[in-house]
């Protein structure tokens, strides 16, 4: 048996779109098979034809050497093959136990002993350390991962396919995972890593099929290629990781926060005597673990949220009282975490978007009516300039567009509001490689614009890549500020933690 | 495209509907086309029921309106008959009381229809700025308190001659019912309520598309976050749009209590403001939407009593139909994937062409994804 699972010359097309286009995926017993692709590039469809919830035009399907026909994922289960979603699937007032044994809870007496031992042999088996009697709601994202890695090992699967695994955890947790993948390949299981995170297939991923646009490109063994091969074979050109900048010139402070106290959601003090400056021309990256009092600070700043204590001025103006709306204008761009929820109105047109910061300005309103026409130059100009892509350009409704163009829509917004100050909370989630390169340029370009620069992000790659300071944040205290090229991600990664520098570990 | 749908939504709904009347209709042992006939025949077939028929759909249009606006918003007035209440009670206080030239008394009647409207709208803005009281619950309690001041007012105040229960007949020259108009129409009920209605048709129309005020509060209709993050005053935007619905809601009662009608009788809730809801929805809330649909709505109520009158078909028939349309037009949803269904075998057939995936056509497989 050459293959464990053998995906032929698949070819999928829903009304004149083709998502899958001759592609052919061949996944080795006992290794981590990458699956890399941008965004839309057809990943999820192909995975969700092995899993049964569509069926392919053409190409055949074989498992252990055997052609089969997958139509619902119930067969797919019986063949051995599990997914871990994005997207977990939990009950969050049930256990662990019950969460696993749903679905497959046995004839008509509920056994929850003997499955409660087994998930206990196959936590202890895998490494997993999952206590079957907690309930959901109580443990971290990461072991509600583990759990979900569970339930397929309950139900016996030999392939486990992972659909971006790592896109909500914190970099231990994605540490901890790599290191759980490599158990269960050990163990005898086969692996599909669906990811468009090269690194972590460099890391982990033995042999990696790159797919473009539905189109299958090639299959490479990860260990002859680089990150930079792969990240060519994936976008179609030549793609820079590292953003070339020079060193900064930190002008006059523009952003001062002083001894800021904030509450959360949960009347919990969220920031404990918080202070930073963020000067023209200069990149301050914010790092920590999420929840850490990162969007507390953004809120407070931009007034979503109203503070304790403190103050924060911009330019040496207080700002603290302002509403929302002059804080705006005295030049505060947010570039949200959530471009969703609070960046985009999806309903709304792309180019009604562009104006929903400055729609009642001059020239798009003038005595309570806007002007279309001036919209409408604006808009295209910011379109054209950012290059948003859609279907209707600016007519476009903005929930029709895919992820990184919404994204390049707020950036585009903020950026061409012309702010003092930039904060950029996680701007490139989610996005692919050619999408992140181009937004990390434009933040770059404001700095080098002598504007300021607040970047708030997870991923410790992002802040190192363009921040000319750190500020590393952990239970809203300020643990220390570091020069970048003085520091490194491990030094980084512990003082996340909240263990400052010289302490003893 | 999309209003393209939202117009074969109402037709299918309307079609739909008709049909169920007719399964009814037969059922009971009647010729639906012959009863269908009548009822159109009802609503339509002298100058004078047509005149009835845009009297019956200027009170429905405003209501409509108010509903559908406050839609845009993101809100749910159940209210419209309380604001309808009691924009009806201000004009009948105002035509019974003051004494003034004929154009000036119409103009105070109207403003104070328009207020007292407002003022009920109002309150459960406030409530759900201040309170986060939702608008349903609160509106509905102001449908209570407002027929409760109806029932003491009236009665206390504006008794009429002969009955307890209603206020004193509305002379004339307090009415909105116009001696031309009544010639044009050979004395139906049509008044020149039927200019407020275009009027606020109109104006609704330019708030939502032309305004600031506008785009401003279908933001913080379709998504408060957004709104918020973007420095719209949300609820400043919440108690405005109560306000502009309630005056809209307000102006129905003008048009019905001093216009339609002569006086008010008190412990009736008026139908109208909650009729307004199924005006709204089959109107796509969209004010011309909005305008179609209410007469078609007076269409089936003033025709439904020559139904009844030339057939054995009761007028509940009518309802009936009232009511499976508007049945159909809140599961549009469902309406409006059969369409694409249809649609889409219909493309897959013509349309064999292979277009490659782009950013572009990004969101058309992520939905199929879906």
């Amino acid at each position: 048996m050459d293959y464990v699972v053998e995906m032929l010359n698949i070819r999928k097309e829903f009304t004149g779109v083709v998502a899958n286009d001759n592609v052919t995926l061949q996944v080795r017993p006992q290794e981590i098979h990458a699956l890399l692709g941008e965004n839309g590039a057809g990943k999820s469809t192909l995975m969700s034809i092995l899993f049964g919830l569509y069926h392919a035009d053409e190409g055949s399907i074989m498992v252990k050497g055997k052609a089969v026909h997958i139509t619902d994922p119930n067969i797919a289960y019986e063949l051995g093959i599990g997914m871990v979603h994005q997207h977990f699937q939990l009950v969050h007032n049930f256990t662990v136990t019950q969460n696993i044994i749903m679905g497959n809870e046995g004839r008509f007496i509920l056994d929850v002993r003997s499955a409660s031992k087994k998930i206990k042999e196959l936590s202890e088996r895998y490494k997993l350390s999952i206590d079957p009697n907690e309930k959901i709601e109580d443990i971290s994202v990461g072991m509600q991962q583990r759990v979900e890695i569970l339930k397929m090992l309950y139900r016996d699967a030999d392939v486990l396919i992972f659909d971006e695994p790592t896109a909500v955890l914190t970099p231990q947790e994605i540490h901890e995972l790599m290191g759980i993948m490599r158990n269960l390949v050990d163990e005898g299981k086969s692996i599909i890593l669906i990811t468009h995170k090269l690194k972590e297939i460099k890391d982990i991923a033995d042999r990696c099929t790159v797919i473009r646009r539905g189109k299958y490109i090639g299959t490479v063994d990860v260990a002859d290629t680089t990150q930079q091969e792969m990240a060519s074979m994936m976008v179609g050109r030549e793609v820079s990781f590292k953003v070339d900048k020079e060193a900064s010139k930190p002008g006059e402070t523009v952003l001062d926060i002083k001894d800021l106290r904030v509450l959360n959601a949960r009347k919990y003090e969220a920031l404990k005597k918080f202070s930073i400056h963020v000067c023209r021309g200069e990149i301050v990256g914010l790092a920590g673990v999420e929840g850490n009092g990162q969007t507390e600070l953004v809120e407070a700043i931009t007034g979503l949220r109203d503070i304790i204590s403190g103050s924060i001025t911009i330019r040496g103006e207080e700002i603290t009282h302002l509403s929302r709306r002059k804080r705006n204008e005295l030049g505060i761009a947010h570039i949200p975490e959530d471009r969703q929820k609070h960046g985009l109105v999806l309903e709304f047109t792309v180019g009604e978007n562009l104006v929903l910061k400055t729609y009642y300005q001059k020239p798009f309103s003038r005595f309570g009516f806007l002007d279309q026409d001036k919209i409408k130059e604006h808009t295209e100009r910011i379109v054209e300039l950012f290059d948003v892509r859609s279907g209707q350009g600016i007519y476009s409704p903005a929930g029709g567009l895919s992820g990184g163009n919404q994204q390049k829509a707020i950036v585009g917004r903020e950026i061409d509001m012309n702010p003092d100050l930039l904060i950029a909370v996680q701007p490139t989630r989610g996005l692919d490689v050619g999408a992140i390169e181009y937004i990390h340029k434009r933040l770059i370009e404001q700095r080098d614009n002598g504007k300021a620069v607040l970047l708030v992000s997870l991923e410790l790659d992002e802040i190192f890549n363009l921040s000319d300071r750190i500020v590393i944040i952990n239970s809203g205290e300020v643990i220390d500020v570091v020069k970048t090229e003085e520091t490194n991600e491990d030094e980084v990664g512990l003082m996340m933690a909240g263990i400052k520098r010289g302490e003893s570990r | 495209m999309k209003k393209n749908s939202a117009f074969i939504i109402a037709i299918s709904a309307v079609v739909l509907g008709l049909i169920a009347g007719s399964i009814l209709m037969l059922s009971i042992g009647s010729n639906p086309l012959e009863g269908y006939s009548y009822l159109f025949k009802g609503g339509l077939m002298s100058i004078e029921r047509i005149g009835n028929t845009i009297a019956t759909a200027i009170t429905l249009t405003l209501t409509g309106l108010s509903v559908a606006f406050a839609f845009k918003t993101g809100l749910f007035n159940i209210g419209a008959a309380g604001q309808m209440l009691m924009g009806g009670l201000c004009s009948t206080m105002v035509a019974l009381t003051v004494t003034a030239p004929r154009p000036i008394l119409l103009f105070l009647i109207i403003l104070a229809g328009f207020t007292g409207g407002a003022l009920w709208g109002a309150v459960p803005g406030l409530l759900k700025a201040k309170f986060n009281v939702h608008e349903v619950v609160a509106t509905i309690m102001m449908n209570w308190i407002a027929y409760w001041v109806v029932y003491y007012v009236v009665p206390a105040y504006f008794k009429g001659m002969y009955l307890e229960t209603e206020s004193r007949l509305i002379p004339m020259s307090a009415s909105l019912k116009a001696p031309w108009l009544d010639a044009l129409f050979n004395g139906s009920y049509i008044n020149i309520g039927i200019f407020i209605a275009l009027i606020a048709v109109v104006i609704i129309q330019i708030i939502l598309k032309k305004t600031t005020l506008g785009f401003e509060l279908k933001a913080v209709g379709f998504n408060r976050d957004a709104a918020e993050y973007a420095g719209i005053k949300v609820n400043r935007n919440i108690v405005l749009s109560m306000i502009i619905a309630g005056s809209l809601a307000g102006l129905a009662g003008t048009t019905f209590y001093t216009g339609y009608a002569s006086n008010m009788q008190i412990g009736v809730l008026p139908n109208q403001g909650f009729d307004g809801i199924a005006v709204a929805l089959l109107g796509a809330t969209e004010p011309w939407g909005v305008f179609a649909s209410a007469l078609f709505f007076g269409l089936l109520h003033s025709g439904k009593g020559f139904m009844n009158a030339m057939t054995r078909i009761p007028p509940e028939i009518s309802d009936t139909i009232i009511a499976t349309i508007i049945y159909f037009t809140a599961t549009s949803v469902l309406i409006g994937r059969i369409w694409s269904f249809f649609n889409r075998r219909q493309k897959r057939k013509n349309d064999t062409k292979i277009i490659n995936l782009d950013s572009g056509s990004d969101s058309d497989s992520e939905e199929e994804e879906k």
